[in-house]
């Protein structure tokens, strides 16, 4: 356990008892910059990692828990875009939309910082180990708590303070109209960042805070550009390139179509069922007896097949939709 | 002057014939018994001095001495009334000596010398055949549940003075008006499948589940409709088998369920215990234990609703008995066996709020899922061969009026058809059905094409299933084989057996790593598994 008494004024880094975890002063060299013009900041951090790098830029990819098929690919693909553009992601690798897009700012070969509500050796979620182990190789995990600290739920709220300021731009992905994102948003308001928001559909529950942050006038998060060239000082993609990334998916999803056309070990009946299927929503078997007409033991065997192939994905038991590749 | 005549003792299922004897000798009066007895055993004295004076049947003023044999079997139950109360009047001149010989009796006085009825009737008569027994003494009431043993006399006694006068003079007790005329108001099950709309999968899996054995969840939001197919299921169960029959109206009988017009068994148990069940009731329980749950649904269906609202330790007590089919339990007197082979039927919600997985309406957090899913610990959900998601009724379906696509009797000829090749399968080994094949006898029994082979290994890799899994998987897939009637299991029944398999990832905050290594194209593909 660190004491203030331990830490001497003048060592600005120092090797704690528990190793590998550093602590840092607001008085230190080291300090973000970032966070020197907000009130009610930590006084120290403690960190596994590195801390952020003050010359690049930052986006906190923020989001509800309970997230939908929809916000897990779109956080992850976020994450995977802008890390691949040397931007950091700031998250609180909670379950659901912070940890995928952070496992996207991982895949994407970035770096990528976790500011948690616990000690930075205490992996909460318990789920999202893996990320508790990778994060510290491809950047930081953060805490204002000392090692040991429990997970308390007061120090969640609290930690949104220091995602928001570590942040350029805050990305809002999914969110109810009230959800703890609503939290990290006001924080971000009040230290004068950028909020971007994921616009969803009209109707669905889990993208109406998103809505309605772009009613309030956030900025419109409609592609990973549109995010990148503002943290870049980049100019906005125009239509061209928005149709550009729109068609290239248009083109994979086409080719996908003709080889599932061609592909001789599908069953007919399995390219029935794939037609019912879409990207964006989830279907389950009798939906799709309704639709087709076919068996349901065929529906069934199409749909493993389907799946076994890599045509469509079941997102959580029992659901499937159409694979995006 | 000493008598004897037999009786038996109920050994958790077990029956032991018991002799009793009563020997009267001079001295101050009394009355003494012997031989293990529990207090209501004990209770019979007091019983029989009543009865007698209220019969005029002479009580001695001697010492009398009841010896319940073998004294190592620990006695209990009230079925030594009649037993005792004939040995006496046997040592005290009132019957014939060799009256007694060959005879069981069992059955409770009342203090008017009425005789009630007992329970484990049916076995009684099972083990009093096989140990030379040629007449059996039995309450009228249960004479029923003994209707046609070979070689055995039962008969059926209303009262003490009727056992006297048979055994003095071989007088035929008159038949009781109940028993003469069992009217036959077999229940017509109103319940039918064609009430059924749409839910296209979990009629579809109950029908595999019923003509395999394999053990069934239906899971889904409250009002989707699990219960309803949970309670229709019994209309589509294969037919019982005449062993079978007998095999379910001895435990019956010992739990004293059987229906004393009706005590033949025509149909397979159907078991719905309430969630608050203690785990000693379902498992069977007492110093002497009784049959739980488990035991009376044996050979039949023990449906389980709202499964995780059961305490943890009920639930985890199935989980040897559903590999083992049948449980062990041991108490001071002894270790009971107790068969239970059952289906496990059971149905459940996903969250607290029961809606998920529609996010747009349930309102608990990841925590409540994953602590609500957890209930049920992932050892019992691997043994769950089917699992079913069902889809909330929407209001077209709801109001459409129209009737389901098939009737419990179409479905049911199907199981039947499965339940035909299933027997010849299983000639010349112990098991009944597709489910009860050890892993070490699957690929003896479950051969599959080359085609089946491969989509099976890709899904092992790709789902990262158990062995148990694995043998599931392929059990299910020789039932929808059987269905089709299919020889050998095919790719299409792998696959659709698949669609069925274990919620393995409980916990939406679990997830698969977003690369997995394809097997089949060789290359790196992302999987989004949405929660996963």
């Amino acid at each position: 356990m660190v004491s203030d008494k331990k830490t001497p004024g003048n060592n600005s880094i120092l090797i704690e008892e528990t190793a590998f975890i550093r602590c840092v002063n607001n008085t230190d060299r080291g300090w973000p910059k970032r966070l020197e013009p907000h009130t009610g900041m930590p006084k120290k951090l403690f960190y596994r990692g590195r801390l952020p790098d003050d010359r690049q830029p930052t986006c906190a990819i923020i989001g509800t828990r309970m997230c939908s098929p929809y916000g897990h690919r779109t956080a992850f693909e976020f994450g995977k875009k802008l890390a691949e553009q040397g931007i950091q992601i700031i998250s609180g690798m909670a379950v659901g939309i912070d940890g995928y897009a952070q496992e996207g700012a991982l895949a994407g070969g970035g770096t990528t910082y976790a500011v948690l509500g616990s000690g930075p050796d205490i992996c909460y979620p318990p789920s999202n180990h893996a990320l508790f182990e990778q994060i510290p190789e491809a950047g930081g995990i953060l805490s204002e708590h000392p090692p040991g600290t429990a997970p308390l739920p007061a120090h969640f709220a609290a930690r949104n303070r220091i995602i928001s300021a570590l942040a350029d731009v805050v990305l809002v992905v999914e969110a109810r109209l009230k959800s703890g994102t609503n939290i990290t948003v006001d924080f971000a308001l009040k230290q004068g960042k950028t909020v971007f928001a994921v616009p969803g559909r009209v109707g669905d529950h889990l993208s109406d805070g998103c809505n309605y942050l772009i009613s309030q006038g956030a900025g419109i998060a409609y592609s990973p550009e549109a995010v990148i060239s503002e943290l870049l000082s980049l100019p906005r993609p125009g239509r061209s390139e928005i149709e550009a990334s729109a068609s290239n998916r248009e083109l994979r999803r086409l080719q996908q179509e003709r080889k599932l056309l061609q592909d001789t070990s599908l069953t007919e009946n399995a390219k029935k069922i794939y037609g019912a299927l879409s990207y964006e929503d989830t279907a389950v078997a009798d939906d799709l007896v309704e639709q087709t007409g076919i068996g349901i033991a065929a529906v069934s065997s199409a749909l493993s097949l389907l799946v076994l192939k890599g045509y469509a994905v079941e997102t959580l038991q029992g659901f499937y939709q159409r694979a995006d590749s | 002057m000493y008598s004897r005549i037999s009786s038996a003792a109920i050994h958790g299922l077990e029956i032991l014939l018991i002799s009793v004897e009563a020997d009267i000798s001079d001295g101050l009066p009394a009355f003494i018994m012997v031989g293990y007895l529990s207090a209501q055993v004990r209770e019979a004295e007091d019983r029989i001095r009543s009865s007698f004076r209220n019969n005029s049947l002479p009580f001695p003023a001697k010492r009398i001495t009841v010896n319940l044999s073998p004294a190592s079997v620990p006695k209990s139950g009230s079925l030594y009334d009649l037993p005792i109360a004939l040995a006496l009047l046997s040592s005290n001149a009132q019957i014939p000596p060799d009256a007694l010989h060959e005879v069981l009796a069992v059955g409770e006085l009342s203090l008017s010398g009425e005789i009630n009825p007992v329970n484990g009737v049916l076995p009684i008569a099972v083990k009093a055949v096989q140990s030379g027994i040629r007449t059996m003494l039995v309450p009228s009431a249960n004479a029923g549940e003994c209707g046609n043993i070979p070689n055995l006399r039962i008969i059926g006694l209303h009262t003490l003075k009727e056992a006297v006068s048979f055994l003095r003079y071989g007088e035929l007790p008159s038949a009781s008006p109940a028993a003469e005329q069992p009217t036959d108001t077999t229940v017509n099950d109103a319940v039918d499948f064609r009430d059924i709309q749409g839910q296209a999968l979990a009629q579809r899996a109950a029908e595999i589940a019923v003509a395999g054995f394999h053990n069934l969840l239906l899971a889904g939001p409250p009002g989707s409709g699990k219960t309803m197919i949970a309670r229709r299921i019994p209309s589509i169960l294969p037919s019982l088998t005449e062993s079978e029959a007998l095999e379910i109206a001895q435990i019956y009988s010992i739990a004293g369920l059987l229906d004393p017009l009706h005590p033949e068994i025509k149909n397979r148990p159907y078991r719905h215990p309430h969630h608050t069940i203690s785990p000693q009731a379902l498992a069977g329980g007492g110093r002497i234990p009784s049959p739980g749950e488990i035991t009376l649904a044996h050979r039949g269906v023990l449906f389980l609703d709202e499964m995780p609202e059961f305490s943890k330790k009920a639930l985890e007590i199935l989980r040897q008995p559903l590999e083992d089919r049948e449980i062990i339990i041991s108490r001071s007197a002894g270790t009971f066996r107790f068969p239970a082979n059952f289906l496990l039927l059971a149905a459940m919600n996903r969250c607290p709020c029961g809606l998920y997985p529609d996010l747009s309406r349930c309102t608990c957090s990841p925590q409540e899922i994953s602590s609500y899913m957890n209930r049920i610990s992932k050892p019992l959900l691997d043994r769950i061969d089917l699992t079913v998601q069902c889809k909330a009724v929407t209001y077209e379906e709801l109001t459409a009026g129209k009737k389901g696509s098939q009737s419990s009797a179409e479905i049911r000829c199907r199981v039947e058809a499965v339940r035909e090749i299933e027997s010849r399968r299983f000639r010349d080994v112990p098991w009944h059905f597709n489910s009860e094949i050890p892993a070490s006898a699957v690929r003896d029994f479950c051969r599959m094409d080359s085609r089946a082979e491969h989509t099976l290994a890709v899904f092992y890799e790709l789902y990262s299933l158990s062995a148990r899994s694995y043998h599931r998987a392929v059990k299910v897939a020789r039932t929808i084989a059987d269905l089709a009637s299919s020889e050998l299991i095919r790719s299409e029944h792998i696959e659709e057996a698949l669609v069925f398999r274990a919620f393995d990832q409980p916990s939406p905050g679990q997830r698969v790593k977003p690369l997995i290594k394809s097997s089949f194209s060789g290359q790196e593909r992302q999987i989004n598994h949405g929660f996963r």
